[in-house]
């Protein structure tokens, strides 16, 4: 975590408080002086308490994992002394087929998950970037699916798929009678996932479209016009000053969706609670299980472990695409 | 999406409104509108959907969609909020929800505003260090917090309690408050302040007569966004608490409406209305900032 903190204090010019420097040097320098001091003072005093509040929330949790990984840590077993055992909770779980495919099951799950989103979520923000009658109650409509708890969507999806109470069974029945009656979730895996992937969408959508709006919103619009008399086509525009411009915002989103998507834990909870079988598990809900349900905290440790990891991977990338814009 | 795809950005329309009006315009514009139609379709009809269902009796439920049950039922009752409220007990976890989502988004609001201002203003030394630590904590993998949490709570005595999470929820908030108030204090022009100074007002009054005032749209931003996130946590609640009593809505919904031979959608459903109206409500009336709220922290 420090190595990736490193690399942003160097990459960033601390030109936030620069102007203002100046403008102090000109006050009688004692005066200045002090007052810098006891600014620095009071600035740490300010922040402190988000640095220990989060610190305990992350950074003591991060460490003990590491403990609880290298030693026997299960409730279950409440007298067993807590041993240090080496790195066979970490065997364990490279060993576990459960762990394996759900690790495969993740990952697949990210892939389509954030190439089905960006591009929809991209659609959906130059919608929204257009001017026209209705545009902010488009806004509100496509915000609100976002701001549901995820408790929410999945339980709404869970309806919606269900054949009796559900309007995707009614409308598909409608279409053709071989489609109707059909048992979405916990049956099939294929159907299981789709339910879980349209949940999912359906609520994080909104979310990219937002992001990336607020890039649409910064690129000047004398470059279209320049595009424009150059002759371009609006496909052509789109291509050579549209991405480009939108690259900053595009990797925000692009990231912060990675991170949901290879975490994701709610919707699948309440949707498949991981079945039919073990189907749809994914990484986070076989580390809630073992930890929660087999009180393993050794082997849940050396799981956790690899989620941070993953996470620290795909943030490094984020900070990195960040440093070039400021 | 052929339709989004065609839509053309705004200064390109009004350049080929000029050369051809008339029906290629017309069907693009149509085109458009269809297209936003089905977005908020898309985006609302479920709404509608869980609304319908929460209306309906048991019997109707147990019936299934279909004939006089269509997209409308034929006929509405209000049994499952009654029953919702007066046999499942929802105002408790209502109640619990509402302490912890308000506490945490204090909380954050105050100590994000302090972070935040000293971030932007005073030159505090690895300032950009502390920026990238607080980034950093947001992306931290919930999960990989519940097993440490659990433990330590469970050496507290605390497990099984709401007040716990009030800190807990703190990850969600403090890192994009702390960064949005950041750079609102930044877009602040620093006259004001300089000038207080100059005549001799400390740092904390200035910081109570000039910045407080200037600093409330942000600060509103702020606690709205935390607002939401406390109020949607699920790992956290579903890992650290057993009792019903203690449940936060959320949580209480997912034990709704599960009868021995099906599971009652009218029940969950109408659980999922109530959760989801304040939510709705500060969607509809501070849309724009909840935008910009989400953007500013994110790039720029």
């Amino acid at each position: 975590m420090s190595r990736g903190t490193m690399t942003v204090t160097k990459g960033r010019p601390a030109h936030a408080g620069r102007p203002r420097r100046r403008r102090l040097a000109r006050l009688p320098s004692p005066v200045g002086h002090a007052r810098e001091r006891s600014d620095r003072r009071l600035g740490y005093l300010l922040v402190a308490p988000v640095v220990i509040l989060l610190l305990a929330v992350t950074a003591y949790p991060l460490i003990y994992n590491v403990w609880n990984s290298f030693h026997f840590d299960n409730l279950t077993y409440g007298n067993l002394p807590h041993n240090w055992v080496g790195v066979r909770n970490y065997t364990t779980i490279f060993k576990s087929s459960h762990w394996v495919s759900a690790l495969a099951r993740t990952l697949v799950f990210t892939v389509v998950t954030i190439v089905f989103d960006i591009v929809v979520g991209l659609a959906l923000a130059l919608m929204l970037h257009r001017k026209f009658r209705g545009r902010g109650f488009l806004r509100a409509a496509v915000l609100v699916p976002w701001a549901v708890p995820t408790v929410v969507s999945a339980m709404l999806w869970k309806t919606m798929f269900d054949p009796r109470s559900g309007f995707v069974d009614y409308f598909l029945g409608g279409i053709h009678p071989a489609w109707s009656s059909l048992t979405w979730v916990n049956f099939s895996v294929w159907r299981s996932w789709t339910a879980i992937f349209v949940a999912d969408s359906w609520k994080n959508i909104p979310f990219v479209a937002i992001i990336l709006l607020a890039g649409l919103q910064v690129i000047p619009n004398d470059v279209y016009e320049a595009a424009k008399i150059d002759g371009a086509s609006w496909w052509q525009s789109f291509r050579r000053v549209t991405l480009p411009m939108l690259k900053p915002a595009l990797s925000v989103a692009l990231i912060f969706r990675t991170l949901q998507a290879l975490l994701v834990f709610d919707v699948i909870y309440i949707l498949t609670t991981g079945g039919p079988g073990n189907s749809t598990q994914t990484l986070s809900f076989l580390n809630f299980q073992t930890f929660i349900t087999d009180t393993d905290f050794g082997v849940g440790g050396a799981m956790s472990l690899v989620l941070v990891i993953l996470a620290l991977v795909v943030s490094a990338v984020y900070v990195r695409a960040l440093r070039p814009q400021t | 999406m052929a339709a989004i795809g065609a839509g053309p950005a705004p200064a390109a329309i009004a350049l080929t409104a000029h050369r051809r009006p008339g029906t290629g315009k017309i069907v693009r514009e149509t085109l458009f509108y269809l297209a936003v139609v089905i977005v908020v379709l898309i985006a609302l009809f479920p709404f509608y959907w869980i609304v319908r269902t929460s209306l309906e009796s048991n019997s109707q439920v147990s019936a299934g969609v279909g004939g006089a049950n269509g997209i409308v039922p034929s006929h509405l009752s209000g049994a499952a909020y009654a029953n919702v409220f007066n046999q499942q007990g929802f105002l408790t976890p209502l109640r619990n929800s509402i302490i912890v989502a308000l506490s945490t988004t204090v909380v954050t609001v105050v100590v994000a505003s302090l972070a935040g201002y000293a971030l932007a203003r005073l030159k505090i030394r690895g300032a950009n260090a502390i920026l990238a630590f607080i980034l950093l904590a947001g992306f931290f993998p919930v999960l990989a917090m519940i097993g440490p949490l659990f433990l330590l709570l469970r050496y507290l005595g605390a497990l099984d309690s709401i007040y716990p999470l009030i800190v807990v929820y703190l990850v969600y908030t403090l890192p994009i408050s702390t960064w949005l108030l950041k750079n609102f204090f930044e877009q602040i022009p620093s006259e004001l302040e300089d000038a207080a100074l100059t005549d001799g007002a400390t740092r904390l009054q200035t910081l109570r007569r000039v910045v407080v005032p200037v600093a409330v749209p942000g600060v509103f931003t702020a606690g709205i966004l935390s607002f939401i996130l406390a109020w949607n946590d699920f790992p956290f609640a579903v890992s650290f608490l057993t009792s019903p009593n203690n449940f936060t809505a959320p949580l209480a919904i997912t034990v709704f409406g599960q009868g021995p031979y099906q599971t009652y959608y009218n029940l969950i459903d109408a659980a999922v209305v109530i959760i989801s109206i304040p939510i709705a409500l500060l969607v509809l009336f501070a849309q724009r900032r909840i935008v910009s709220g989400l953007t500013a922290g994110s790039f720029r």
